[in-house]
């Protein structure tokens, strides 16, 4: 047997004690609380052995308070790099069980130095926050190391996907780290994220109000809709970011990688020619239609309890990622209103800055009416869709499938907008207004007579409640028959791979935030 | 011969009304309401005619709508088949005022045998036996709990014009006469629009089963059999077939004897049915007269090779029977499915939607699929729940029910619960296997309601297996991969295994056993298809967002794999508990709330009523499964339900 020089055995040691985070006894507490360590959730997420970690003996440098002698090796963060499904990606992962994963000066220097080489070799970021804060003991130290991490945040948007899984605490200041990245995955019962908690509150508005009421998953992709997802627990949560990051590029400049499919391009949905229901009154569900589109029915919903009159995720056509935008008439009849009009739009820019072409699917009988979003500010909120598809040049297809009235038909990816190619069913009915609201408006003096509007508004709707006037005019390419959706979208795609198309120079657009 | 037949109905019995006229080179006209503007009968038809709303009463039970399309569009025949109003006598007698031809049995015969009362009447007269009881119209509740008394508990009270199970109730105790006599004619009257009631000694462990007659305008009346329909729940038939596995040759005869009598006795023409229950010593008593063609006919067109529609329409058209009963031969075995929407698990209440998926078994040798619909249909609540019929043909019991089997593994059906793997899992049912059941079938194999059966340990790991192959394709494309030291998590437990994929082959190492996966299955098909070390196994698969559902033989399984690492950290996962749902009245159906029986504070007892629901023209009582005080109502009569809607919270 070979014997070990002194150094092997002192490295070992040390590897061994970084290891074990905060002690044995708080990883106990960790799982009794039906969370993981830190450094198992890496496992989980990464292929297995692909895990290379960075700065493992880092310690903290402050000395109040009796810190000195209270060194705990990694400080609180685990670092490094390691690959999820042979790819790529950098990761960070908060450490509870030391200093409550609190953020110290050298921790926030940890999670810096991976984002920056994250950005220098152009590979995603994955953070996994389960923090109390920031360390008090080290005062502005601290907040000095959070806003470095906001600003790399910052500046990393845009060019390499940022992932946020917040699996624990995530309060004050440090909210600001994951809000600002590109999705945030919850844990359910498990995650808590607020500017100020319940006991703030409590102080400041008397209002009484639980951890989870005020910051836990299921109001953030309900009420708030700051995360995208939340999941059961810590696994599904990790397997489901595993499964998530196939539909994404590694950087600004690339393409997500195509995924081989037996699924064929030309699979035709005979079902899908009676998707629409007869009376137009009727709704329908549109993620029947996202499903027999989409590859192997494979298709990934991002905040699919907030805002359901509108429908994002990502799926595949072809093997190809996509982004897909639909109205779904099931829920407030497909209106754009505040939240709807935010949600998508976010989600656009996001596929427009990663080359992820769009697929959008129109069933929109206007913008909501009422005092409730006027008041909210519907003008500038809805102003941010348009924006967001206005500015996009990546690959854009459209497709009609019913409503499509008024300034809601202009701002779903419309010819007008760059639209590259744009159908509709024979189902469409694109209009300025409804049959009837139109008829109202330019029959004034008719329309006392109700008899008289009926017939009016038939008339009306067979002349211009269907995809023919804006056919006529260009606006609409081709009219295709629902059961060809697919193998047409898979065709426009094709067509429009290499599609070049760039926006002014400027130094950066002002979106009516 | 006639020119035009107009078909009184819709969904599966006017396709296959149209079926046979088409083959006799008839033209067809088929009829519609809203819902149906685009169904398959509309579409297979030479012409259609709209009838009007979707509510049957607007439509296929609107006498003059229906009348003033046949004239309209020259039709000199009505076929009405099952249902609706085919065992309407004013329908009959308008149709023939019409100048039209019914196809079908002439109106005193159907009024004759409408009533439960007079048919059972005339039975007595012509010698046919029937079930103790009291002939005659019940008046009140004092009358009806005399007549429970004096024939002796258990008793059934009946609707005098009812059927399908409809207004028919069980009372045990001259309480329950009183609760299910309410009941019983209130549901009458919605049903049938006659809240007539009358009572009669219920026969335990009886088997129903019914003589299928012909008869022409000559006199000349041939049975063609019997058919078994035991199956049944909530009193109505499931599973069909011919012959029945109870009766010899002797019997067989003896109670086509006496359907003929019955028939001859009302100087009956076209197909009829007469509906005997038999009792555990082969006594068999006449329980009524079916004047129409029956759902589960072709059991009997396959056993006997004669297409009973066919025979319908000759007869109607004035022509003399093709054959006698001598030359009826019986050939081989014949059973039906009924697919209907419907959720097994909940005690077969009704589901509504759109059938998002589907695929008929019907490129399976010998198996006959009887549909109304196709993918993208909507099952709605105006009607029956029926979705589809699937009949098998074997040259013996054991090859039909295999066949079957086969289908319903391959028969894809979602949107909408369906009782497909009920179906299914009754077909593995050893007393089934053997023949040996009777109308208590159901409750007495599933007493606490139906649940998956499990798999024997085999089937459990080829289940495994087929999971570690679908695993390896969806996650991992054409790669070779090998996963050593994996767990499946499978309906809680946890099972390991390692395996390895390469070239299309899954290898799969459970213990000791190694199990070889081939298939062409990939990713987005239901249906899967593989060899397990060269043993043929079909079924059919869902993917979830971790791992994937597998059906096989009737039987989910959700399954998961994760490497070991993961696995064992599993346990460290919280437990998601279910909500307490015991402290809620959830409704269990989309439908109507007609009766709230209980208030705020009331005490309840076990099996008191809670509320009635009407849904799919059925109303169903919902009772207290245990004691208990009522918190809150929070729903109120005439409310429209939705499914899972909590009606009542408890203390």
């Amino acid at each position: 047997m070979v014997e070990q020089s002194d150094n092997l055995i002192n490295l070992n040691n040390r590897v061994n004690s970084a290891l074990e985070g905060g002690g044995i006894q708080r990883i106990k507490k960790q799982h009794q609380k039906g969370k993981l360590t830190a450094r198992e959730r890496l496992m989980v997420l990464l292929d297995e052995g692909s895990f290379e970690e960075f700065d493992m003996f880092v310690e903290h440098r402050e000395t109040e308070f009796g810190m000195a002698n209270n060194k705990i090796p990694g400080d609180g963060v685990v670092t490094g790099h390691g690959k999820i499904n042979g790819r790529l990606v950098f990761v960070f992962s908060q450490d509870f069980t030391v200093f409550g994963g609190s953020l110290s000066e050298t921790h926030a220097e940890k999670i810096c130095k991976i984002m920056d080489k994250a950005m220098s070799v152009g590979a995603p970021i994955i953070g996994i926050n389960d923090s109390g804060g920031a360390r008090i003991q080290e005062g502005v130290a601290s907040l000095g190391g959070y806003a470095n991490v906001f600003q790399k945040t910052v500046l990393a948007s845009g060019v390499i996907p940022q992932i946020s899984l917040i699996m624990g605490p995530c309060a004050g200041g440090a909210v600001y780290a994951p809000a600002m990245t590109d999705f945030i995955f919850m844990v359910n019962k498990t995650s808590h994220m607020f500017v100020t908690g319940p006991d703030v509150v409590k102080t400041v508005t008397h209002e009484e109000v639980t951890h989870e009421e005020l910051g836990g998953a299921s109001t953030h992709t309900t009420k708030s809709s700051v995360a995208d997802l939340a999941f059961d627990d810590d696994i599904q949560t990790l397997i489901q970011v595993r499964r998530f990051l196939d539909f994404l590029p590694q950087n600004n400049n690339e393409q997500a990688e195509q995924r081989d499919t037996e699924d064929p391009k030309d699979r035709s949905e005979l079902s899908l020619d009676s998707l629409v229901p007869t009376d137009s009154t009727m709704p329908y569900d549109m993620l029947e239609l996202i499903l027999k589109v989409v590859d192997e029915s494979d298709f990934f919903e991002l905040q699919k309890d907030f805002a359901k009159n509108i429908i994002i995720g990502f799926g595949r056509l072809n093997g190809y990622s996509v982004g897909i935008v639909a109205n779904q008439p099931m829920v407030l009849a497909g209106c754009l209103d505040i939240n709807a009009s935010k949600k998508a739009a976010r989600f656009v820019r996001f596929c427009d800055c990663f080359n992820i072409p769009i697929i959008t699917f129109v069933d929109v009988p206007g913008f909501m009416p009422g005092t409730d979003q006027e008041y909210g500010g519907i003008i500038k909120h809805g102003a941010k869709l348009l924006f967001a598809y206005g500015e996009a040049t990546v690959p854009k297809i459209t497709c009609i499938i019913r409503k499509a009235y008024g300034g809601a038909y202009d701002v779903m990816s419309s010819k007008h907008l760059r639209g590259d190619i744009n159908y509709a069913w024979p189902s469409a009915e694109i209009a300025v207004m409804g049959p009837k609201g139109a008829v109202e408006i330019i029959f004034r003096d008719e329309a006392k007579d109700i008899k008289k509007v009926d017939a009016l508004t038939e008339d009306y709707r067979k002349k211009f409640a269907n995809p023919f006037v804006a056919s006529s005019r260009g606006f609409i390419d081709d009219i295709i028959l629902p059961k060809d959706t697919r193998k047409k979208v898979i065709s426009a795609l094709n067509m429009l791979k290499n599609k070049k198309l760039n926006n002014p120079w400027k130094k950066h657009d002002n979106i009516p935030l | 011969m006639f020119s035009k037949i107009l078909i009184a109905n819709r969904g599966e019995i006017a396709c296959r009304v149209i079926r046979s006229a088409k083959r006799m080179g008839i033209k067809t006209i088929s009829v519609f309401s809203d819902a149906d503007r685009f169904a398959n009968h509309v579409r297979l038809s030479d012409e259609s005619m709209y009838i009007g709303k979707s509510e049957s009463k607007e439509s296929y039970l609107n006498l003059d709508a229906i009348i003033k399309a046949a004239k309209e569009s020259e039709a000199d025949a009505i076929h009405p088949g099952y249902g609706f109003l085919s065992e309407n006598a004013d329908f009959v007698d308008a149709v023939n005022k019409a100048g039209i031809c019914f196809i079908g049995p002439s109106k005193e015969a159907i009024s004759l045998m409408g009533d439960k009362i007079e048919s059972k009447m005339l039975a007595d007269k012509a010698n046919v036996s029937t079930v103790p009881g009291f002939i005659g119209e019940v008046d009140g509740l004092k009358h009806a709990q005399e007549i429970a008394d004096s024939i002796g508990y258990p008793v059934m009270i009946k609707a005098s014009a009812g059927g399908g199970g409809k207004g028919m109730r069980v009372a045990n105790n001259p309480q329950q006469v009183k609760d299910s006599l309410e009941r019983a004619r209130s549901e009458a009257q919605s049903s049938f629009g006659d809240d007539r009631i009358f009572i009669e000694k219920l026969i335990q462990q009886p088997r129903h089963i019914e003589i299928q007659v012909l008869a022409d305008n000559f006199g000349n009346i041939i049975h063609l059999g019997e058919r078994e329909c035991s199956i049944q729940r909530r009193h109505q038939k499931v599973i069909e077939e011919a012959p029945s596995p109870f009766l010899d040759e002797s019997l067989r005869s003896s109670m086509g004897e006496k359907a003929v009598d019955l028939a001859r006795a009302v100087n009956y023409s076209s197909a009829g049915t007469i509906e005997f229950i038999v009792d555990n010593e082969k006594n068999f008593y006449f329980l009524e007269m079916n004047t129409r063609l029956q759902v589960e006919h072709p059991v009997t067109e396959l056993i006997t090779g004669v297409d009973i529609v066919e025979e319908m329409i000759r007869i109607a058209n004035g022509e003399e029977l093709r054959l006698n009963q001598q030359e009826v031969k019986f050939s081989g075995y014949a059973i039906e499915c009924r697919a209907y929407a419907e959720d097994p698990a909940r005690d077969f209440v009704p589901s509504i939607g759109r059938l998002i998926k589907y695929q008929e078994p019907n490129n399976i040798d010998k198996i006959r699929v009887d549909s109304g619909v196709s993918e993208g249909s909507e099952i709605s609540r105006f009607y029956d729940p029926m979705i589809a019929k699937v009949i098998s043909y074997g040259s013996s019991r054991k090859k039909a029910i295999d066949l079957m089997a086969n289908a319903l593994d391959s028969f894809v059906i979602r949107g909408i619960r369906n009782n497909i793997s009920f179906m299914r899992n009754i077909l593995s049912v050893d007393s089934f296997k053997e023949g040996n059941y009777s109308t208590d079938f159901i409750s007495k194999v599933w007493p606490d309601g139906y649940i998956d059966s499990s798999l024997d340990e085999e089937s459990f790991k080829i289940v495994i297996a087929i999971g570690a192959f679908i695993d390896c394709k969806f996650r991992y494309r054409h790669l070779t991969r090998s996963f050593v030291d994996m767990v499946c998590f499978i309906n809680k437990k946890q099972i390991k295994l390692d395996y390895k994929y390469c070239d299309g082959v899954c290898t799969v190492h459970i213990g000791k056993v190694i199990y070889e996966v081939t298939s062409e299955w990939v990713p987005g098909e239901i249906l899967f298809k593989c060899l397990v070390n060269n043993v043929s196994y079909l079924a059919q698969v869902d993917i979830l967002n971790e791992g994937h559902k597998v059906n096989i033989k009737g039987n989910e399984y959700e399954l998961k794999f994760r490497n070991e690492y993961t696995s064992n950290l599993t346990s460290f996962m919280p437990i998601k508990d279910d909500p307490d749902l015991s402290k809620y009245l959830i409704s269990p159906m989309p439908g109507l709330l007609i009766r709230v029986g209980v208030e705020e504070g009331q005490k309840v007892r076990k099996g008191e009523l809670l509320v009635v629901i009407d849904a799919m023209k059925m109303e169903n009582i919902l009772v207290a499964d245990k004691d208990c005080v009522v918190k809150k109502v929070l729903k109120k009569q005439n409310d429209s339900l939705m499914i899972d809607d909590i009606i009542i919270e408890f203390e």
